[in-house]
């Protein structure tokens, strides 16, 4: 089977990312500030909805009776959307869709294209496969402007910037947006505002004359074959409304049955999202809109896949929301790089090795990567158990070797009592003798940890010798 | 076998057997009730759009002296749009007809439109390209966007705006001005659509 | 009411304090905790690694030991949610139906000690005195897992002298996560760091938590900094009386 490609080439395993991401200060006040700032928003707009636990139950049952039901639906959105005049391809992995892509852009021979910002373009690197033909992408959405202006990967789903701060960011403007287009401004500053304002007039003539814009969806309705875009900045509608082709890559989990469902989706996302009621810009549309080509590019790339798991298939309920990124300890010390993949966090964890294999020490690394908090299924809108998914995949993980006969000892002694007890006992009369710093992986702990006193006297033994403290 | 058919395979071999889930509806559905108008105002301002609320007899007036307040000369205004409103404007108003181009738009000072529908709990008007609305464009390039609300069409929350929504009708739901927060998670108001939103609520 | 006493392998092993504080403070309240002698480990750190085979075996292991009791009182949140949360899935997905019927049976009895005391018992003020400036941490799968509520804090406050004072940050995991803490150790020790920090600023003398491991955890780092802050199992201070002295 070929391995799917998820838009970033698999690295070193995630401890060593993250351990260098650790001591970075920079970044870990960066994600610090960022995570705690969203954190606190998405919290006190959650707690506004009095229905919000209603709401997710909702959203999780629709999205699992979706994925149930997906061949049937999938044909209905295929309909709908051909009979409102738009055109439908189906892609079978990545390398098949940028194909189809790239067709479609030189049919208009047009050899530039804006982009909405879109994971499942990033997953399948349709911007470098574009290159390839001719075709420049410019992302136009601010933070994965950022990014491309800085030759740099996303990391993280909402703010692909997000370990860049203002400072950062202002170098970055001033440094690359010549190499671009329209020149940054010369008196820029590192206010958010002077920043957002700089892109602005960056990207305000290419809105204007570009001919072709490559989109993604965050639902797109199989009833009535709308699709859905939700976006904040503005850059979402200029490339879904302006240019005379658009193209929407789109996963093919992205599907809901009815219109009727938006009206929990509208609520769940937004909110759990950017922290917000509701984001600034929803654009509908339904097929030829306005007299626009359209095309929808359904993508699978692994995602059949995944839908075979009987545990696994609940990530595919994700509608990106990243709420579980926000939230996640590991990911704010780690940071989005460390994961080695365009989906990182608690979702990435779980998608990542599920739609890529585990043959790489990456991938088997991030199932791993979780301390098993549960503040991601908390937060999940669609009620992703990610913590059942990350022992599910952990138990089909091929483990070191040290480590399984680590674990084999732990279990043969766990197996007898008398073999616990007499464990114990050898630990209380050696007791002395255990080294401050333990040698191996065990000095993990011991770097920065000091171990507990062993005690003299097992609880066991103690319940024996006292019967039970009564003599 | 076309791809197509290779993912409904697909498809189907992964859900061979997968039993099917009840969806339930347990949460707030359309309501029977109007939206708050007060409500809908503070929401609005909370995203820092300017929000005024008149009656239907000061609506021209209150135009007028937003549009002066902005010092917009040239406006788009959308074919439907009720001529009354404008009466007592000192602008010229552009009509999309012959349709005009995006640099067309990009050269006028505002838009003036109406809206299909407003949501009270989250501060959103939605436009659907219906009269006094015009096509989605008229109100993403310009700088400046002045939408007229009329009260009746304030709905409490999202399923009721939902409901009275046509899917084959292409949707902007907007809710305050263009924003990003893509800069250390911090909210910025006005990046590429229409950096000032205003809304007039007619009771 | 037949109790049975599942004192888990980190207090049995490291934390004996602990399983001593449960007898004698149930003992108070008028209760005769049994303690089967068969029980070992409740499987978490096998099955959170990634050792299922294993984690079934301790699992079946663990409810044929605790089967047969009116209740089962687990003094650890962590170990209470493997057997609540966990053995139910091992039980299913291992197709053997003793295993599964003896997973029926333990798991509505199972409670981790607040529960018990609160729920159970309906006691809230466990008579307890202990003169310190305490400060509580929920712990992941007692807030999260099995979902504790205030029952701890409510305990705490009946508690006489004491001084309780809220910890910031409260909520957030300190980086234990079994063997998480080694195969991810710098994350770990990053998240550590933030709850010690967060401990520190609270200017209590004693942390305290539902769970030895994760105190194990933060202990071990508030110790290697010669912090002077020491943690203790709830059940310690539960178990605090006057007439006991000084500890």
């Amino acid at each position: 089977m070929s391995v799917t490609f998820l838009g970033m080439p698999a690295t070193r395993p995630f401890p060593r990312n993250a351990a260098r991401a650790v001591r970075d200060s920079q970044l870990r006040f960066n994600l610090r500030k960022a995570t705690r700032t969203i954190r606190a928003r998405r919290a006190s707009v959650v707690a506004e909805a009095p229905d919000w636990a209603e709401l997710r139950e909702a959203g999780r049952a629709i999205k699992e009776h979706t994925l149930r039901n997906l061949d049937r639906y999938l044909i209905q959105l295929e309909e709908a959307v051909t009979a409102a005049g738009g055109r439908v391809h189906w892609a079978a992995d990545g390398a098949e869709a940028n194909r189809i892509v790239a067709g479609l852009v030189k049919a208009t021979g047009e050899t530039e294209v804006v982009k909405v910002k879109s994971m499942a373009t990033q997953e399948i690197g349709l911007n470098e496969a574009l290159l390839e033909h001719g075709i420049t992408a410019y992302e136009t959405d601010l933070a994965e402007l950022i990014v491309q202006l800085g030759d740099d990967r996303p990391s993280h789903i909402l703010v692909p910037a997000i370990h860049r701060n203002r400072a950062e960011i202002r170098e970055i403007f001033a440094e690359h947006m010549s190499g671009w287009g329209r020149p940054a401004p010369e008196d820029l500053t590192d206010d958010p505002a002077a920043l957002a304002e700089a892109a602005r007039l960056h990207l305000r003539e290419r809105f204007l004359k570009t001919k072709v814009a490559i989109s993604g969806a965050n639902f797109a309705i199989a009833e009535t074959g709308t699709m859905v875009v939700l976006e904040s900045e503005g850059n979402g509608r200029m490339c879904l409304t302006l240019p005379r082709t658009l193209i929407s890559v789109v996963g093919i989990e992205k599907v809901l049955p009815t219109w009727r469902d938006l009206e929990v989706f509208l609520q769940l996302l937004p909110r759990s999202s950017t922290g917000e009621r509701m984001n600034p810009y929803t654009s509908t549309w339904t097929g030829a809109a306005e007299g626009q080509e359209f095309h929808l590019v359904l993508l699978d790339n692994g995602r059949t896949g995944v839908l075979a798991d009987e545990v696994g298939r609940q990530a595919l309920r994700c509608i990106r929301c990243s709420a579980c990124l926000n939230v996640c300890p590991v990911y704010e010390r780690a940071g989005g790089h460390a994961y080695g993949s365009v989906y990182p966090g608690p979702i990435g964890a779980i998608l990542t090795p599920q739609l890529r294999g585990m043959e790489s020490e990456l991938d088997r690394s991030l199932p791993y990567a979780s301390s098993l908090c549960g503040a991601c299924y908390e937060v999940c809108p669609v009620a992703i158990d990610i913590p059942s998914v990350l022992v599910d995949l952990r138990a089909r993980a091929r483990h070191p070797w040290p480590e399984r006969a680590g674990m084999a000892a732990a279990g043969w002694v766990f197996e007898r009592s008398g073999r616990l007890a007499r464990l114990q006992r050898a630990g209380g009369r050696l007791r002395r003798l255990v080294p401050r710093r333990l040698p191996g992986p065990l000095g993990g702990w011991t770097d920065t940890r000091d171990l507990p006193e062993v005690p003299r006297e097992s609880f066991r033994d103690w319940w024996d010798r006292t019967d039970g403290g009564r003599r | 076998m076309s791809s197509r058919d290779l993912i409904l395979a697909r498809v189907r071999r992964a859900l061979a057997g997968v039993p099917d889930v009840e969806i339930t509806r347990a949460y707030r559905g359309p309501s029977q009730t109007p939206g708050e108008i007060r409500l809908f105002e503070e929401r609005v301002r909370d995203y820092r759009a300017m929000v005024h609320v008149v009656d239907e007899a000061g609506v021209a007036e209150r135009v007028a002296l937003s549009l002066a307040g902005r010092g917009a000369r040239r406006v788009v205004v959308p074919a439907g749009f009720p001529a009354p409103w404008l009466a007592a404007a000192d602008v010229e108003a552009v009509a999309d007809d012959p349709p005009l181009s995006a640099a067309d738009l990009d050269a006028v000072d505002g838009v003036l439109t109406t809206c299909a529908v407003a949501i009270a709990e989250t501060g959103t008007i939605v436009l659907d390209a219906g009269p006094g609305q015009g096509r989605r464009a008229l109100t993403l390039v310009p700088d400046y966007h002045l939408c007229v609300v009329r009260a009746a069409q304030v709905v409490a929350g999202v399923p009721d705006a939902v409901a009275l929504l046509a899917p084959a009708r292409p949707l902007t739901w907007i809710s305050g001005p263009s924003a990003t927060s893509d800069i250390e998670l911090n909210r910025v108001e006005g990046v590429h659509g229409p950096r000032t939103l205003e809304v007039l609520i007619v009771t | 009411m037949r109790v049975a006493l599942f004192v888990t392998c980190v207090n049995d092993t490291l934390f004996p304090d602990t399983g001593r504080a449960v007898v004698r403070l149930l003992r108070r309240l008028g209760v005769e905790a049994d303690f089967p002698r068969a029980q070992t480990c409740c499987g978490q750190m096998h099955a959170n690694t990634g050792y299922r085979d294993e984690a079934v075996r301790l699992a079946r292991r663990s409810v044929a030991a605790l089967r047969g009791y009116d209740a089962v009182v687990v003094p650890s949140g962590s170990c209470a949610a493997m057997i609540r949360e966990q053995y139910p899935k091992l039980a299913g997905s291992s197709g053997v139906t003793p295993f599964a019927d003896a997973v029926a049976q333990v798991v509505p009895r199972t409670y981790e000690l607040t529960e018990f005391l609160v729920d159970v018992l309906g006691v809230t003020d466990v008579g307890a005195y202990f003169p310190h400036r305490v400060t509580y941490h929920p712990t992941c799968h007692s807030l999260r897992g099995i979902h504790l509520g205030d029952r701890p804090l409510t305990l705490l406050r009946q508690v006489r002298g004491i001084e309780l004072v809220p910890l910031p940050g409260a909520e957030e995991c300190c980086g234990f996560g079994g063997t998480f803490a080694l195969k991810n150790a710098d994350v770990s020790a990053a998240m550590c760091a933030d709850k010690v920090r967060a401990v520190l600023d609270t200017g209590a003398e004693v942390l305290c938590a539902a769970d030895n491991s994760c105190l194990m955890h933060i202990g071990g780092m508030l110790g290697r900094q010669k912090s002077g802050v020491r943690v203790m199992h709830l059940a310690e201070i539960l178990c605090s009386a006057e007439t006991a002295g000084v500890r």
